[in-house]
């Protein structure tokens, strides 16, 4: 790394730390001027839609969780949900109900592990959680059981926290019993507490100023905070059904990524809990409004760095939505609906932790598929990530490298990237000349 | 002095090594007994070489990678692979039946831009391991009890036998024989405590094959359960696929229905 404050520099970092996946940023300055910003994604190719032709249509949940082991659930989901359009299926609602309490408890585990694990050491200047437990050691504890109820759900309900075996197209293998989710239950009311405890922990945290632009695009649902269904929103008022998604989304393909970068037709957009915050505020219950209100952020959030405490908001949400279905629950008459086969093209749209997963896939009558389409929330963020750094350099020319490079890393884990997920991702670099 | 960690990734889904971070209970425990000299997913420290024990996840895809898995060796006393991916190439090993380059036009539209290897390989293809630890993905019970082993220089105790014996130990009636449900427990390596059969459906095989198995005649069993030779295939032919047991018996059902 060289330095020089007003001239030409580059910055860079050959392997991001505290991300999902492996990949590397390069910033290149000329003349006091940021000229280019790159994320570069060096997780080697992986070619799931490769591997999906000539499957069969119910082999895809467990093939797609293998996408990704931090969200196996959000693949799943997706999935399933495609498949079941192509084949003009509707499922019961209490298997509705319970994909949606399967989803919380990802929602849990993975936003803890980003919010502990992940980036409040950035923000107190440790190098680690671990790091961090040496001083605070309770805190980090805290958060490790606050991850730890996510995963008692997707154990519970998905037989184990990775790569969950409960899930078919058409709903489950097998329903639990009420008795089976009631010590769940009892977990998940101290996991409440302690996820408002977590907001307003991390609202006392120094937030760097920083305004994203562009449009942000989330699941919109009347009724709920959307997960699992809706119709496909954003701040610019899009208002579209799933299946019009690739209408509006595309992505294209650069040299210096394994991921395909997202494009909007009308630009660089931002998916995950800012767009979801934003769009759907008024469907939060009023638990989470109130802890909104106590920690000081309004209804709408545009500052990437508070993503931390929009994540810690949507854990005191996920936490609460878990009780209300487990209070709710009755076991489904069969855990599954039938799924005969039935040529045709399917679309499916879920929230990840991340932001909006998008899957398609076509099959033939015998429920074979010949084309698979799948649209991580990262390969969606990519170009936002970018220009957002673009900015953010800009403004920061003055540091020195190592301190610019530091905040540049804080900045990119805002978005909680998923490289192992995008490839189809980081280490800082910036070039300074 | 304390023993040095670190942890190695490859191409994978992250899995494997969240399994480390999913021991809630034990995390900070075992951060108090070892130095985590190089752990990217969970810390921006990094401490030179050499380790006392290197953890790698994922398999070995692009040149870069061979290189990189040599350099890990040389730099360990201990290698240790962790999950389907590093002790059979993992669902990657899919590319090993096909044309990867056809496979690299299906997803990306610029394949040019794209540099990777015809086959995915474990590590062990390319440098001596000390110890494979199996799964899709692994059980974390299983990864304290290699972590404790080497840290106190002793063999891993990691059974060899099959998921059956974790459904008799965990009392759950074999779906197989009361349902009629295929199941590839009878071939598949412990390790998971039996869960698919626990939730009503046959097991996968994601643990990828125990140490003794017959296959060739347990394929009988799974004809008689409704499978056809496509199905075969397929189930021999996901996360596993390149383990050798695994790898014949799809080659098998493939030429079987080649034959018809």
């Amino acid at each position: 790394m060289t330095h020089s404050n007003t001239g030409s520099r580059t910055l860079s970092v050959a392997s991001l730390a505290r991300v999902e996946g492996e990949g590397s940023m390069h910033v290149v300055v000329r003349d006091g001027s940021v000229q280019d910003v790159e994320l570069r994604i060096f997780e080697p190719p992986r070619f799931f839609e490769a591997f999906l032709r000539g499957r069969s249509y119910t082999e895809v949940p467990d093939i797609t969780a293998r996408i990704c082991g931090i969200c196996p659930v959000a693949y799943q989901m997706s999935a399933c949900q495609a498949i079941e359009d192509a084949c003009g299926v509707t499922i019961d609602a209490q298997v509705r109900a319970l994909r949606r309490l399967l989803y919380c408890g990802e929602w849990i585990e993975s936003h803890a592990l980003h919010i502990y694990l992940l980036h409040a050491p950035d923000f107190l200047g440790y190098e680690s959680s671990i790091e961090l437990a040496r001083d605070h050691r309770d805190i980090v504890e805290r958060g490790l059981q606050l991850k730890k109820v996510g995963n008692d759900i997707l154990n519970v309900l998905g037989g184990r926290a990775i790569h969950p075996v409960n899930v078919r197209v058409g709903g489950f293998y097998k329903a639990p019993a009420v008795a089976d989710l009631a010590p769940v239950a009892e977990r998940l009311r101290w996991a409440r507490d302690a996820a408002i405890d977590t907001a307003r922990w991390v609202a006392t945290f120094e937030f760097p100023d920083l305004m994203l632009d562009g449009d942000l695009v989330a699941l919109h649902h009347d009724r709920e905070y959307a997960i699992n269904d809706g119709r496909i929103a954003s701040t610019s008022g899009l208002d579209i059904t799933v299946s019009k998604f690739p209408e509006h989304f595309g992505e294209e393909h650069v040299a210096h990524s394994t991921a395909l970068h997202g494009r909007a037709r009308a630009g660089a957009f931002t998916v995950g809990p800012l767009a979801r915050y934003n769009l759907n505020f008024d469907q939060l219950p009023t638990i989470v409004k109130q802890v909104a209100a106590d920690v000081g952020l309004g209804r709408t959030c545009r500052n990437p760095f508070k993503s931390i405490i929009v994540r810690a908001l949507e854990v005191v949400f996920a936490c609460d939505e878990a009780l209300r279905i487990i209070d709710a629950y009755e076991p489904p008459a069969r855990p599954s609906s039938d799924m005969p086969p039935r040529g045709g093209t399917g679309h499916g749209c879920t929230e990840a932790p991340r932001g909006l997963l998008y899957h398609r896939y076509t099959i033939d009558a015998e429920g074979i598929i010949s084309d698979a389409v799948i649209v991580p929330p990262t390969a969606q963020n990519q170009p936002s990530i970018e220009h957002g750094l673009h900015k953010f350099v800009q403004d920061r020319l003055h540091m020195d490298d190592l301190e610019l490079t530091r905040q540049c890393e804080q900045a990119i884990r805002n978005y909680d990237p998923c490289i192992s997920c995008a490839t189809h991702f980081l280490d800082l670099s910036v070039d300074r000349g | 002095m304390q023993p040095k960690l670190a942890v190695w990734k490859f191409s994978s889904c992250d899995g494997c090594q969240l399994t480390l971070l999913d021991c809630e209970d034990e995390l900070l425990e075992v951060a108090g007994q070892v130095e985590i000299a190089y752990f990217l997913e969970a810390s921006r420290a990094v401490v030179a070489g050499p380790y006392d024990l290197s953890i790698v996840e994922g398999s070995i895809t692009t040149a870069d990678d061979v290189e990189r898995i040599r350099e890990v060796r040389r730099m360990s006393r201990h290698v240790v692979s962790i999950g389907a991916c590093a002790t059979a190439g993992g669902i990657q090993a899919l590319r090993n039946f096909a044309d990867v380059r056809e496979f690299t036009s299906v997803v990306y539209a610029h394949p040019e831009y794209i540099h990777t290897l015809d086959r995915s390989t474990p590590p062990s293809a390319h440098i001596d391991i000390d110890f494979e630890l199996h799964g899709c993905p692994i059980d974390k019970g299983q990864l304290l009890e290699v972590i404790t082993a080497f840290l106190h220089g002793r063999r891993p105790q990691i059974a060899s036998h099959s998921v059956c014996v974790e459904c008799k130990r965990r009392g759950t009636v074999c779906v197989m024989v009361s349902k009629g449900i295929p199941c590839l427990g009878p071939v598949t390596h412990a390790g998971c405590g039996a869960i698919c059969p626990a939730f009503n459906r046959g097991c996968y095989g994601c643990f990828g094959p125990a140490d003794t198995t017959n296959i060739p005649a347990f394929v009988g069993a799974l004809s008689a359960a409704g499978m056809s030779d496509f199905d075969l295939v397929r189930v021999f032919r996901t996360f596993n696929a390149e383990a050798p047991a695994f790898r014949e018996a799809s080659m098998a059902a493939e030429a079987a229905e080649d034959r018809r």
